[in-house]
């Protein structure tokens, strides 16, 4: 029950357009039904998007998409533009206090994520930014939110200050304050307890723990998964106590993430990291642009690439190049570059990211088969040094003592060794071509038809 | 006699629906603020059924998060039964609404809102996204089935969240319920053994797993609840008798990709809508209810421990529409006055 991305839906507008040589008003407002659609099912607020409709058709109209070849492509283009603007403004690195400790406050729903997040954002502070951090657990409320923050703080090695449940969170707040600075702790993070945005009685607490020392940052947790009230809920906190920005939680899950859109849209703040895993370092800078992709359903490109980036030695991607031009790729660089995908998280992940890929039938649940590349891999740890360089010694006896080393069967063995003679037939070709530079450096031709 | 009327009727007389009618109303205030004003203002506004009447009906059933495909049939229907009934003032359209409302989630089926308890032990498996309130619903029902007279045990399963086991252990102290635990870390399958084993030896009534939240497109993670599944399946045939889906009120459209893939892997028996008090309407329960068909068996209405309500769809929409039908009630009296 995936839904379909903005570009799909435009799809069937865009074949009854076609014939007709000539797109008009009404065509244009048809597509503009399928991008209000689009924007609903992605959670953004009704609201936001029927202002966002009306400025995207005045410029829709306005421009030359009439007159364009492609007026989907252009259309999508526009509104991802458009949406890719509204997310993003001016980036503001955090605010640091001159005097110390630097104050930052955490806010939200209850089961936002504020807790978790706490930790992480600790964690960044220090990696990215050299702080010391101090967390302070200020939810009393709920049962055992202590001891959680009590735990992060032990696995990141971070101080706690926590004085248990009785001391009202204004106190413990005011105290923590004090403790840093004594310590000479320059960060101090208070996790607050979660509480609806109409509850009064919690709001004040906030607006108490606010007047102690104006904290330099307050940001507004939010499950990105959160529909049509995400706008009650940025603008309730914002009124009662100013939030200074957002952190998105979740995003590691499959919504659309609307959420996003309809919070910057309200309240005018920016939305400084998301969370992306479970892991104490997976909290990460937002990037708009991703966003409106996401939103969209266009596919997460920038962050695949991103990813691949990150994770490909550049000096050995250098060396494969090379390799690859003078056709002395062997085994063991097939084995490196293995290694390398891997690294870059488990494979179906990576599949997700890429543009298209939920529109492929059966692929929104495919699991690819890592063990198809354990496989490969025992085969050709199963080959002898000469093997490994030279392929085309492998004879029949050969073959059947790798299969019997690996635990395959013939027909494996030989299946690799074709398709690694079809991989060095492509980059022979794909050498004399002159490829972009980044292609060359994710470069892996014919690994694909590995996990068919 | 109106359809609201005929509700409130249902209600009246017998106390303890009607404490709990009051429940309803009370979780509900700030959803009827929302929803219910707006479609009383709608009618006011409109005085006549008509195209664009229905258009702003949409959107307010749009902005409650039933989503697109499920409000579209809601409205074909809805214009297919005002031609029926021949409503022209927007005065009497509210009951027909609501009247719809009911119909999806009821669906036509005998309501299986209750919990399907069995003889002997009956194990009850608590699933869901993080963040959405499983150990605290595990908590309050832990609370209801207590004041019921059972026996019941809790397990804690959530071995992977700091501070799970422990939130766990104070809802046990708080109820006064066993709790079987683990170490932090520890292999969740493993845990959910112990605690039937244990379960069985001791003869309680219920056992409550509450489990890790786990975002439903993580392989791995739902292979593993899976495998806890399977355990609890493997010590007693046919457990878990229940497995509850705990969605979060102001989840949006995602809440369908949840039941749906929990479903597959779990085979989902009811949902637990939690965090209603909010201002968020939990409207993708009727798009599942109309898509998946998996009932909501309890509402959380609040933070104290018998805020916890089973799901009456009647009661729901009527807390939804109180004000309004007041109001159409009045007019009815009047009406009937002159």
């Amino acid at each position: 029950m995936a839904f379909e991305g903005l570009s799909e839906r435009l799809q069937g507008t865009m074949t009854k357009i076609k014939g007709k040589g000539k797109v008009n008003e009404a065509d244009v407002k048809e597509m503009m039904r399928e991008v209000r659609f689009a924007l609903i099912e992605a959670d953004v607020n009704l609201k936001v998007v029927k202002e966002f409709v009306k400025k995207i058709s005045e410029r829709a109209i306005g421009q030359d998409v009439m007159d364009s070849l492609t007026p989907g492509q252009q259309v999508v283009k526009i509104v991802k533009d458009e949406l890719t603007e509204l997310m993003g403004g001016e980036e503001r690195k955090i605010e640091f206090s001159t005097k110390q400790p630097t104050v930052i406050m955490m806010v939200g729903l209850q089961g936002a994520g504020k807790t978790t997040t706490t930790g992480k954002l600790a964690n960044l502070l220090r990696r990215k930014h050299n702080r010391k951090p101090l967390l302070v657990a200020a939810d009393v409320y709920r049962p055992a939110a202590i001891q959680q923050l009590e735990t992060i703080g032990k696995q990141l090695s971070l101080p706690v200050f926590s004085k248990g449940t009785d001391m009202s969170p204004v106190e413990i707040a005011r105290q923590a304050i004090e403790h840093a600075k004594a310590e000479h702790l320059d960060t101090v993070i208070i996790d607050t307890a979660g509480r609806l945005h109409v509850d009064e009685a919690l709001m004040q607490e906030l607006k108490d723990i606010r007047a102690l020392k104006e904290p330099d940052e307050i940001f507004l947790v939010v499950d990105s998964m959160t529909g049509q009230d995400a706008v009650n809920v940025a603008q309730n906190f914002d009124e009662a106590i100013g939030i200074t920005g957002v952190v998105l939680t979740k995003l590691d899950g499959d919504t659309r993430g609307g959420a996003a859109l309809s919070i910057r849209a309200v309240t005018q703040k920016p939305i400084k990291f998301v969370g992306m895993g479970e892991k104490m370092d997976a909290l990460e800078a937002f990037h708009p642009e991703r966003m409106a992709s996401r939103i969209l359903g266009m596919g997460d490109m920038l962050s695949l690439i991103e990813k691949a980036q990150s994770n490909v030695d550049e000096v050995k991607a250098k060396e494969l190049e090379e390799k690859f031009r003078t056709s002395t790729f062997t085994f063991d660089d097939f084995l490196e570059q293995m290694s390398q995908v891997k690294q870059m998280g488990p494979l179906d992940e990576i599949l997700k990211m890429l543009p298209g890929a939920n529109k492929i039938k059966g692929l929104e649940n495919a699991k690819v088969d890592e063990g198809q590349m354990d496989r490969v891999e025992a085969i050709i740890y199963s080959m002898t040094k000469k093997e490994k360089t030279t392929p085309e010694i492998i004879n029949a006896n050969r073959k059947k003592r790798i299969a019997k080393g690996s635990g395959t069967n013939i027909q494996d063995v030989n299946r690799l060794l074709k398709q690694f003679e079809d991989m060095k037939k492509m980059m022979k070709q794909m050498s004399g071509m002159n490829t972009k530079k980044g292609r060359k450096k994710m470069g892996m031709p014919g690994l694909d038809s590995l996990f068919k | 006699m109106s359809f609201f009327k005929k509700l409130k009727d249902k209600f009246a007389g017998n106390a303890e629906a009607e404490e709990s009618t009051e429940k309803y109303k009370e979780g509900l205030a700030k959803t009827r603020i929302g929803f219910t004003s707006k479609i009383n203002d709608l009618v006011a506004k409109y005085r006549k059924v008509d195209e664009d009447f229905f258009e702003e009906l949409e959107e307010i059933l749009l902005q409650a998060d039933v989503g697109f495909e499920t409000v579209i049939e809601l409205m074909d229907d809805l214009r297919f039964e005002v031609q029926r009934k021949n409503v022209k003032d927007t005065s009497n359209v509210q009951s027909v609404i609501s009247e719809k409302l009911v119909e999806i989630y009821e669906a036509g089926e005998a309501e299986i809102n209750e919990i399907n308890f069995v003889e002997g032990l009956t194990v009850i498996l608590m699933v869901g996204v993080n963040g959405v309130g499983k150990t605290t619903t595990i908590g309050k029902l832990a609370h209801r089935f207590k004041n019921e007279g059972k026996t019941v045990m809790l397990a804690a399963g959530d071995t992977f969240r700091a501070g799970a086991i422990e939130q766990l252990d104070v809802w046990g102290k708080r109820v006064g319920v066993d709790v079987i635990k683990q170490s932090e870390g520890s292999d969740p399958a493993a845990v959910m053994y112990d605690a039937v084993r244990s379960a069985k030896s001791r003869g309680v009534d219920v056992l409550i797993c509450d489990t890790a939240g786990r975002l439903q497109n993580k392989v791995n993670l739902m292979n593993e609840l899976q495998k806890v599944h399977r355990v609890i399946s493997r010590e007693i045939p046919g457990a878990p008798h229940e497995v509850l889906l705990a969605l979060d009120a102001t989840t949006g459209q995602n809440a369908m990709l949840q039941a749906q893939t929990f479903k597959e892997v779990t085979d989902v028996t009811g949902i637990v809508l939690t965090k209603l008090d909010g201002t968020a309407k939990g409207g993708i329960v009727l798009a599942i209810r109309n898509k998946l068909k998996i009932p909501v068996k309890f509402v959380g209405l609040g933070e104290k421990l018998d805020d916890l309500q089973p799901f009456d769809a009647q009661k729901y929409v009527y807390g939804l529409f109180a004000e309004g039908l007041d109001k159409e009630q009045q007019l009815e009296d009047e009406e009937a006055d002159k």
